[in-house]
C-alpha cells in the first residue's frame, strides 16, 4: 500500500505514476490522501489496480477509467467516471451532475444521491444510485443500466435510445420517448448481479424498467412538439 | 383590351424566387424541413473582395523562383510537450468516417500525409484507415462523443474539443439512417437505420469555467504531450477566442458559415454564423490583446479554395488554414463526369449536397460499398496532395510579390478591399483610400 499525499505532491505526480500501472504494475494498491477537492484525479488508469481516495474530489474523478477499481471515500464532483470503459468506482458520498457521462462500460455505484444528468449519453457503463438522482438523468442514454433505488427527477430518460433505466421509488416525470416497460426475468436477472455488486439490499421485484418507445429513432413531422 | 395594346412585360420577383417559391412547395408537401450538406450557399462577403498590394517603390518584392519564403508553421507551442510541426498552412477540417467512406478517409490521409500535413477525425471516433494514412492526425473530441475512448485519444497527434462549426453554430451533428451502417452503427453504440442527431453541448461541462477543467482532465490522461484545439463556429469570434484560451486552448480553430457540414437543416447552414472574412480580425485582436497571438495559433476555415484565400487569411492574422468541402472537390466531388448520374438524383454537379442520403455518385459521402469502391483512394490521395501544392504554390507566389520570405509575415497592411463591407469586416481599407469603417479617429 503506497500513500500519495495529493496537497503536497501534487496532482501531475499522481496521475504520472497510476497511468504508469499499465505498463508494468509494481504498486497494486494507492492510497490517495488529502485530495481536498481537486479535479482530474485518477484519470485515464488502464491497470487492475485498486485505488482509495480519502475525501471528497472536484470534477472527472476516474475519468476514462479502465479496469482500475476507485472508491472515494466522500463525495465527487461533477462527471465522475466520465467516458469510463471499464473497471469499478465507488462512490461513499454524493456525486454532482453528469455522473458516468458517456461511460462505455465497467460500473459506477454511487452510495449517496446523483444530482442532475446522471448518466447522461451513456454507452454501456451500468451506474447503481443507492439514494437518488436528479432531472434529465439517462438523456439520449444508448446502452447499458441505471439502477436508481431511491427517487428520479423530472424528464428521466429523455430521447433515450437502448439503455435500460430501473427506479426502485418514484419518477418525478419522464422525458420525451420514454416509456415504463415490462421487467422480465432476464432484467431481473441484470438487477440482482447489479445490486449485488453494489453492495445494496434492494430487492429486484421493487423496481420498475424504463426505456425507449423508439418513435424518434427517424424523422417524423408530427413528432416536432414531443421534443 | 385591344389587342395591340403594350402590355407590361411578366416580372420575376427578386423576393419569391424560383428557388424560394420551389423550397416553399416542397416544404407544404413533405412537412419537413430541407436537410443537407455543404456549407452557405448564398453569396457572402468573402476573401475575393480583398485584393493584395503587390511590391513596387515603395516595397521590394521576391524572386519568384529563387529567393525562398517558408511554408512551414508549428502548432501547439504554448503547453504541448510535442507541437505539431505543419509543412504547409493547409490542414484537412474534421470529417467523420459515417459522413465519408472508408475510402475518403484513405485519400484525405494519403493526400495531406504526402505533402507533411494533417488531417482530423469527426464524430464517430477514429478509424485504422484514418490513423494508418495520416502521419499526423487530429482526434476530435464532440458532443456526443460517439466512438470516443482513452486508446484512440492517446493514438491522436493532438485533439481538437469542437465546441461549434461554422455550418452550424450551436447546433448538433446529424447522420441520417441511411447512412448508419452496421459498422458506423457498431462504432457509435447506436441503433443501425436510424436517424442520429447528436447533441449540440458537451455532456459533462458548460462554460469556459468548465472547460478549463476539461482541458485540464484531457492533458492529464494525455500526459500534457499533444496540443489541445478548440473548434468554434464564428459568431462572436472575439469574446469566443478569448473565452477559449482562458479555458486553455493551444490552437483555435475558427469556422466560418461557408465551412460546411455533412448534414443539417438548409436555414441553419444559412442563417446562423458569420462569414470567415468577418470574424478573423476580431480573433486575432483578442489574441493580442492577450498578449498571446502567435503563441496560441489561430486555425480559420470555412470557404477557403485557393493559395490567395489562404494568403488573405494569413495576412489577416491567423496561422493556419483549414480545409473541408474544397478537399472533397479535390477528391472528386462533384465531378461532371457523374453528370448523368446527378440527373437521375434531381441535381446538376456542383449542386450535388443531398450528402445525407448516402447516394453519392463519386463515392465519397456514402456508406454504401458499391458506390464507396469508385474511389480509388490512392489516385484520389494523390489529387489532393497535387491540390494542396498548388494552393501553397500560389500562396508563396502572392506573400513574395509582397516582399515577405514566410507566409506568416503576410499582414494586414498587404491587403486592401473592394467593398465597403469588406473594408469594414476585414478592417483594411477601401482600394484607392485610407479609410474602413470603424477606423479609430474617423467617421462613418
Amino acid at each position: 500500500m503506497l500513500s500519495y499525499d495529493l496537497a503536497a505532491e501534487g496532482l501531475r505526480g499522481l496521475n504520472e505514476a497510476l497511468q504508469a500501472q499499465s505498463a508494468d504494475i509494481n504498486q497494486a494498491h494507492w492510497d490517495v490522501i488529502n485530495p481536498k477537492g481537486s479535479h482530474a484525479i485518477a484519470v485515464g488508469l488502464d491497470a487492475p489496480i485498486d485505488v482509495t481516495v480519502h475525501g471528497s474530489t472536484g470534477y472527472y474523478c476516474g475519468g476514462m477509467n479502465k479496469q482500475a477499481n476507485i472508491r472515494v471515500k466522500g463525495s465527487v464532483g461533477p462527471g465522475v467516471c466520465e467516458n469510463m470503459m471499464s473497471g469499478k468506482v465507488v462512490i461513499e458520498g454524493d456525486a454532482s451532475q453528469y455522473a458516468g457521462a458517456t461511460g462505455h462500460g465497467g460500473l459506477l455505484v454511487i452510495k449517496g444521491n446523483a444530482s442532475s444528468r446522471c448518466g447522461i449519453s451513456m454507452k454501456g457503463i451500468n451506474i447503481v444510485v443507492h439514494g437518488n438522482i436528479g432531472h434529465m438523468s439517462a438523456f439520449m442514454a444508448q446502452a447499458g443500466n441505471l439502477v436508481v433505488c431511491g427517487d428520479a427527477g423530472d424528464a428521466l430518460g429523455d430521447s433515450l435510445y437502448e439503455a435500460h433505466l430501473f427506479v426502485r421509488g418514484s419518477v418525478k416525470s419522464l422525458g420525451a420517448d420514454c416509456v415504463e416497460k415490462e421487467i422480465r426475468p432476464e432484467h431481473i436477472a441484470v438487477l440482482s448481479d447489479l445490486l449485488a455488486q453494489a453492495e445494496s439490499d434492494a430487492k429486484p421485484k421493487e423496481f420498475k424498467r424504463y426505456g425507449s418507445a423508439r418513435k424518434l429513432y427517424n424523422f417524423d413531422v408530427d413528432s416536432n412538439t414531443s421534443y | 383590351m385591344e389587342p395591340n395594346t403594350p402590355r407590361t412585360l411578366p416580372i420575376q420577383s427578386t423576393t419569391f424566387t424560383k428557388e424560394v417559391n420551389a423550397e416553399i412547395r416542397r416544404a407544404a408537401a413533405t412537412g419537413i424541413y430541407d436537410i443537407r450538406g455543404g456549407g452557405a450557399k448564398r453569396k457572402v462577403p468573402h476573401f475575393d473582395d480583398l485584393v493584395f498590394l503587390g511590391a513596387s517603390v515603395s516595397r521590394y518584392p521576391l524572386e519568384g523562383y529563387r529567393e525562398t519564403c517558408n511554408t512551414k508553421v508549428t502548432l501547439g507551442t504554448r503547453y504541448a510537450k510535442k507541437p505539431i510541426e505543419l509543412d504547409i498552412p493547409i490542414t484537412i477540417a474534421g470529417m467523420s468516417f459515417g459522413a465519408l467512406s472508408g475510402q475518403a478517409k484513405e485519400a484525405l490521409g494519403r493526400g495531406a500525409s504526402a505533402v507533411g500535413t494533417s488531417t482530423t477525425t469527426g464524430d464517430g471516433g477514429m478509424t485504422l484507415e484514418e490513423r494508418g494514412h495520416s502521419s499526423k492526425l487530429i482526434y476530435q473530441y464532440l458532443p456526443s462523443r460517439y466512438g470516443m475512448n482513452p486508446d484512440d485519444l492517446r493514438k491522436a497527434d493532438a485533439i481538437e474539443v469542437v465546441v461549434g462549426q461554422g455550418a452550424k453554430p450551436g447546433g448538433g451533428g446529424m447522420l441520417l439512417g441511411q447512412k448508419i451502417s452496421g459498422r458506423v452503427a457498431e462504432m457509435r453504440t447506436l441503433p443501425k437505420g436510424i436517424d442520429q442527431r447528436s447533441a449540440c453541448r458537451h455532456p459533462d461541462w458548460t462554460g469556459p469555467d468548465d472547460l478549463e477543467i476539461k482541458l485540464l482532465e484531457l492533458r492529464e490522461i494525455t500526459n500534457w504531450e499533444v496540443p489541445i484545439y478548440v473548434k468554434v463556429g464564428a459568431t462572436r469570434p472575439y469574446y469566443d477566442t478569448a473565452l477559449a484560451v482562458k479555458s486553455g486552448a493551444d490552437v483555435v480553430v475558427l469556422d466560418g458559415m461557408q465551412g460546411g457540414t455533412a448534414a443539417t437543416q438548409d436555414v441553419f447552414i444559412e442563417h446562423v454564423g458569420i462569414p470567415i472574412l468577418a470574424a478573423i480580425r476580431p480573433a486575432v485582436r483578442a489574441l493580442q490583446d492577450l498578449g498571446l497571438h502567435r503563441r496560441v495559433q489561430l486555425i480559420v476555415s470555412g470557404g477557403i479554395r485557393n493559395g490567395a484565400d489562404v494568403a488573405k487569411a494569413l495576412a489577416l492574422g491567423a496561422d493556419a488554414a483549414a480545409i473541408g468541402t474544397a478537399a472533397l472537390i479535390a477528391l472528386g466531388d462533384n465531378d461532371p463526369k457523374w453528370e448523368a448520374e446527378y440527373q437521375k438524383l434531381g441535381t446538376t454537379a456542383g449542386a450535388y449536397d443531398d450528402w445525407h442520403e448516402g447516394q453519392d455518385p463519386a463515392g465519397i459521402t456514402t456508406q454504401d460499398p458499391n458506390l464507396a469502391a469508385r474511389l480509388d483512394p490512392i489516385d484520389a490521395g494523390r489529387r489532393l496532395r497535387n491540390y494542396l501544392k498548388v494552393m501553397t504554390l500560389e500562396a508563396q507566389t502572392i506573400a513574395r510579390a509582397c516582399g515577405h520570405n514566410d507566409l506568416r509575415n503576410l499582414e494586414p497592411e498587404d491587403l486592401c478591399a473592394l467593398t465597403v463591407e469588406a473594408a469594414a469586416m476585414a478592417q483594411v481599407p477601401l482600394a484607392g483610400t485610407e479609410w474602413y469603417p470603424g477606423k479609430p479617429g474617423t467617421q462613418y
